[in-house]
């Protein structure tokens, strides 16, 4: 159970980050930037499919990578609450982006280490696109913290908003020290200090202020999330719903 | 004197086959009738992304979503291509978007009908992509080598693409009779709309003769259109659906060829200026995207010029 957990906390937030990112296809600040932002989530939404695989594998009811995405409800989702928000202007779709790249890069470069073979397998694979990820968002955060006043207002106002929903990145529990023992799970407690202190160095490079108020959103990682998931998952799975059991 | 000279060059290299590159001279009718196509195709690509991209988020299964992602992805692709061929005869891409954005550039009618169901995204690829590629196939022979060039690496994804709905369409056909339904269905609303994209009957296409004239173009809108139905048809039947609605499509013996029912021109016609099912939507979308996109380029350029200048200063 604990292993399917954890691998499922994985895929959802690969799952939920990539039906985000994909709801700006077509409508990109600029045709560059579309194709680049579209690339990024299919990376994600190819990563948390062999994923979701695994854990149907693991969990060896009959279930397959679609009944998991497809057929589970608000309270059976594990991704952190993060990765849920809104897109709101490009600024917090980046702001909340280079977070995950960046916490997304040390835990899949540590992941390859892990026993689980098929883990290791699958963050091998990742760690080379999620490098170009954050490449990319990070350069789009200095360019809108450090571009014009308007930008940086933006940007100011995107991390003001979701840096209360980072904290959830580092949450750890039973399921996850459990993974941690078998060899299974990283610790992602191991990497915390690197991630606040380039991320935080990052914004303050980018004229950005951390905000005053610290208090950090948690409980996605339990299935408690946000009101927006509800709308995300009756859009994402209203057709395969409305026709169980067939093939597409 | 000269001009003469010029243009004959220009003819002997047509007349030899041989490409039009960005340098060469060319009459200015020619860079206009280019410019006009290219950016038009370029648009076309960039407000196709509209229909499909309806149905990303909504993708009944994983491997379906991702083959859908990456198409629309395609697409785009293939407008920067283009877009940057149209840019190699003298126009920019800011004049470009701007023709777009004030509803002055045209882009194929077909973007201006609706995705209703998953079914559509399957027909589309099947059938607007296959109607593409038989346009595009005779322009991979373009007489403007940037064009033709963009052309071949187009083609090359869009059979992929056109495979793929063939592919979906086929998983519908032959599962469930609800999926057999919408797959008629939608058939049955894509099939004019897709003979309309070969563009207006012969006899009244202006702009036809000295497109082949310059061998831009290598095929008349009715021999690619005929071409169309007939490598369609038997497609129809191994799906086992009916011939669309009013399609009146029949083997004629004698032409050795299927006879079909015209589209309803009147409707093309409306479609073109403004009037049809989704202009205004797929207008807006762009509008609103360009619009909301500019404080971004406008801090990617602010951004560029302040690190040319520590640069400089360093």
């Amino acid at each position: 159970m604990n292993h399917y957990k954890y691998i499922l906390r994985l895929a959802d937030n690969g799952l939920i980050n990539s039906q985000r990112l994909t709801e700006w296809t077509g409508h990109g600040p600029f045709l560059e930037e579309d194709l680049a932002l579209t690339n990024i989530a299919l990376d994600i939404l190819g990563r948390s499919k062999l994923l979701l695989e695994y854990a149907a594998k693991i969990d060896n009811t009959g279930k397959t990578e679609d009944t998991l995405a497809y057929h589970r409800g608000e309270r059976d989702f594990f991704n952190t609450k993060l990765v849920e928000q809104p897109n709101g202007d490009y600024a917090q779709t980046i702001i909340k982006q280079v977070m995950v790249d960046y916490f997304d890069l040390l835990h899949y470069t540590e992941l390859q280490k892990s026993k689980d073979e098929t883990l290791a397998g699958i963050a091998a694979k990742s760690v080379k696109e999620i490098t170009y990820h954050y490449r990319h968002t990070s350069n789009w955060v200095l360019r809108f913290g450090l571009g014009t006043e308007e930008s940086n207002q933006r940007a100011q106002t995107a991390l003001d908003e979701l840096w209360r929903f980072s904290g959830e990145l580092f949450y750890t529990d039973e399921t996850e020290q459990w993974a941690i023992e078998q060899g299974i799970a990283v610790n992602v407690n191991l990497f915390k200090d690197k991630w606040t202190k380039t991320i935080t160095s990052l914004f303050a490079e980018a004229n950005l202020k951390l905000p005053e108020n610290t208090f950090m959103q948690s409980g996605g990682k339990n299935g408690l999330h946000t009101e927006h998931l509800g709308y995300i998952l009756a859009e994402m799975q209203s057709l395969a719903r409305a026709f169980p059991m067939q093939k597409w | 004197m000269e001009t003469i000279n010029l243009e004959s060059i220009f003819e002997a290299k047509l007349a030899k086959n041989e490409m039009i590159e960005p340098k060469d001279w060319m009459p200015d009718n020619y860079r206009k009738h280019l410019i006009r196509q290219i950016s038009q195709h370029a648009h076309s690509e960039i407000v196709g992304m509209l229909p499909e991209g309806n149905w990303i988020t909504r993708a009944p299964s994983l491997r379906s979503k991702i083959v859908l992602l990456a198409k629309v992805q395609d697409e785009g692709g293939h407008g920067l291509y283009l877009y940057t061929a149209a840019e190699s005869l003298g126009t920019s891409r800011d004049e470009m978007l701007d023709a777009l954005h004030t509803g002055k550039a045209k882009y194929s009618s077909i973007f201006n009908y609706p995705t209703l169901t998953w079914a559509d995204v399957a027909a589309i690829g099947w059938l607007v992509d296959g109607a593409a590629i038989m346009n595009q196939v005779m322009l991979q022979r373009s007489s403007y080598g940037p064009y033709s060039r963009a052309m071949i690496r187009i083609c090359k994804e869009e059979s992929f693409h056109q495979r793929q709905g063939y592919e979906a369409m086929t998983t519908m056909a032959f599962g469930s009779a609800e999926q057999k339904q919408m797959a008629q269905d939608a058939l049955n609303r894509f099939w004019f709309p897709t003979l309309m994209m070969f563009g207006p009957p012969d006899s009244e296409s202006p702009n036809s003769d000295n497109a082949v004239k310059w061998k831009i173009k290598r095929e008349t809108n009715d021999e690619l259109r005929q071409r169309f139905v007939n490598q369609t048809m038997p497609q129809i039947e191994y799906l086992g659906l009916q011939i669309p609605t009013n399609s009146n499509i029949k083997w004629n013996e004698e032409r050795q060829q299927y006879d079909f029912s015209e589209p309803n021109w009147a409707e093309f016609k409306n479609v073109i200026h403004g009037n049809g099912p989704c202009n205004k939507e797929r207008l807006k979308a762009r509008n609103e995207a360009h619009k909301n996109g500019e404080w971004v380029r406008e801090a990617a350029t602010a951004y560029a010029k302040h690190q040319n200048e520590k640069n400089i200063a360093a």
